[in-house]
């Protein structure tokens, strides 16, 4: 069973956002970057299916060269090879490109399954797993919490989240986009060995030229969705604090509920 | 003739309230640009269902009706909504952001070669260009988009904002059944099983009221008294959590709020014993109105909340439920 993880270098989820001086993006200095929290679900069972059934995972990351550290994070948990997808025509690029980028690098590599995040959490598309499963003529699902994977029958049963508490069994025909959701696994932490080993890897890197792409396809250029300005959501203002004795400040309350906010 | 699409959502043969708000938005949108409002749904047996729409601002209803698209999935439902599009060719195809459309659209906007904005707060027409808002950073960041090149403009709208216009019940729409369908054996997904949740709350991405509850629940046990509480409030009223809860195992993720979690957006957000840390607030903050219980009077999510107590959740939340069913019980 060889892995493809495809993985993101994101803004901790604890930075506070500041926008630039033309609101066209964030500032980036100061911030601390990781590696996309649901894509450390994505490289965990990546590295589970490895232990069960043998095989190959590999990294691939589409971003700047800073993108180096989540990459080496992953090749610390215990990723083997990794390819950084790094070139200045690939700035700006939206869902759409970023899934063509990455699905032309995962075609020069051999893989039975292609996992990742289910979201990127700065940017919040939601959209590349489909966009890879869709270049690459794959099945995919979104939002696993469970897989089990039958390698003889080249088959695996995904389990996926949907709504109100309710999860489907969808069973699918490798290869396959598996997208994953925060119930899948528990992230083991890097290992002291195995940070010191990830260190001395080489990561490969792909650039235009490598990948046979056209620079008008890809980055800004070949984006579909043309971002506008950012704005800051407007600020809440601490409303009223209802002061007095429990049953009281509760009764109020309610009364509050259906007078001013005509809720119940 | 190009239209404004929305896709009916609908389950066990009704339409989901989603539907009715895209339909609110697409009579907007129609003022606007004067192209014709269509409502696209697929299933098995549901030519009654298509029949209803009309009332709600549809001028035609395409129907996708087989057996192969009775359950849901997004291989089948691309086929049949990509092939039926390309031969209609509409300048605006929309669904909800819910669980169905974020599955769904994605694959549909890349197998049509177009852009698509997840999970609007706001979409507008501007010169016939789609003008989109969305929340990114969970939250923290409301970024503007447009799709200028490419056609159909795709986007989805978050649940719960738009309220729906008044029905006309005179209005009758143009149903047209059509065929499109991938053949069972071809697919390489299969719905083996569908699991049903322990509780029928509604999901909290379309929930009116939230009562959710943060690492002051201190025990799983004890998220029973948000759930009384929410069963006071009635329909609609859904039970979350914060990321501390369930991480310390009170409560399943799926009902988490936050950055890594859902982004909700209900009429009434209660947080219990929530702190409001700033992946909290992202998840909430465009909630109409929070109200705040918490011990700490300096705990942060008192800055953003319109009504607040200082006290102990447990003490609070119950005489809560007992005022609500006293409220609802005079009428």
């Amino acid at each position: 069973m060889n892995i493809a993880v495809c993985l993101k270098q994101v803004p901790d989820t604890e930075t506070k956002i500041v926008l630039n001086s033309d609101s066209t993006d964030i500032v980036t200095e100061g911030i601390k970057w990781v590696m996309n929290p649901y894509d450390e679900y994505a490289v965990e069972e990546a590295l589970k299916i490895k232990e069960k059934y043998g095989g190959k995972v590999t990294i691939l990351c589409l971003g700047q060269e800073r993108s180096v550290e989540a990459i080496r994070t992953a090749l610390a948990m215990g990723a083997d090879d990794a390819i950084l997808l790094n070139d200045p025509a690939f700035e700006g690029s939206d869902s759409y490109t970023t899934a063509l980028v990455l699905s032309k690098a995962l075609s020069q590599i051999e893989y039975d399954i292609i996992l990742t995040g289910k979201q990127a959490v700065d940017l919040d598309c939601s959209q590349v797993f489909a966009g890879l499963a869709e270049f690459l003529s794959l099945p995919y699902v979104s939002i696993v919490v469970g897989l089990e994977l039958f390698p003889d029958q080249k088959k695996a049963l995904a389990k996926r989240e949907t709504e109100g508490g309710e999860k489907e069994l969808i069973e699918v025909t490798l290869p396959a986009v598996f997208a994953c959701q925060k119930d899948l696994n528990t992230p083991r932490y890097a290992s002291l060995p195995g940070i010191m080993k990830a260190k001395k890897k080489e990561i490969k890197k792909l650039g235009l030229a490598e990948l046979c792409l056209n620079p008008e396809h890809v980055g800004a250029k070949g984006s579909k969705l043309k971002k506008g300005k950012y704005s800051l959501p407007p600020q809440r203002k601490a409303g009223i604090k209802i002061e007095g004795e429990i049953p009281e400040a509760a009764a109020k309350l309610v009364k509050l509920l259906r007078e001013e906010a005509k809720i119940i | 003739m190009p239209g404004i699409w929305i896709l009916a959502e609908h389950k066990e043969g009704k339409f989901k309230k989603i539907t009715y708000e895209l339909l609110s938005l697409g009579k907007k949108l129609k003022s606007k640009s004067g192209e014709e409002l269509c409502a696209l749904l697929l299933g098995s047996g549901i030519e009654n269902l298509a029949n209803q729409l009309g009332p709600y601002g549809a001028d035609k209803v395409y129907y996708l009706e087989d057996e192969v698209y009775k359950s849901y999935l997004n291989e089948s439902y691309t086929q049949g909504i990509s092939e039926l599009v390309k031969s209609q060719d509409p300048s605006i195809l929309l669904a909800g952001a819910t669980a169905l459309g974020k599955d769904l659209f994605p694959r549909v906007a890349a197998r049509l070669g177009t852009g698509l904005g997840t999970d609007c707060t706001s979409i507008d027409l501007d010169n016939n260009l789609l003008k989109i808002t969305r929340p990114i950073y969970a939250g923290k960041v409301l970024m503007e988009a447009t799709i200028p090149q490419t056609k159909p403009q795709m986007a989805m709208l978050r649940p719960n904002l738009i309220e729906i216009s008044p029905v006309d019940s005179s209005k009758k729409a143009e149903v047209i059944k059509s065929k499109a369908n991938p053949k069972k054996e071809d697919l390489r997904t299969m719905l083996k099983e569908i699991l049903k949740g322990e509780s029928k709350k509604i999901d909290l991405t379309e929930a009116k009221i939230i009562v959710s509850g943060g690492r002051g629940m201190k025990d799983k046990e004890n998220f029973r008294i948000l759930e009384e509480l929410a069963d006071a409030f009635g329909e609609g009223t859904a039970v979350g959590a914060s990321r501390a809860a369930v991480d310390s195992g009170f409560a399943p993720h799926d009902i988490q709020v936050g950055q890594t979690g859902k982004v909700v957006n209900p009429t009434l957000y209660i947080a219990c014993g929530i702190s409001g840390s700033i992946q909290h607030l992202a998840g909430m903050s465009t909630s109409k109105y929070i109200v705040a219980i918490n011990k700490d009077p300096e705990a942060p999510i008192f800055q953003k909340a319109d009504y607040g107590i200082v006290g102990d959740l447990f003490q609070v939340v119950p005489l809560l439920t007992q005022e609500v069913k006293k409220l609802k019980s005079e009428g």
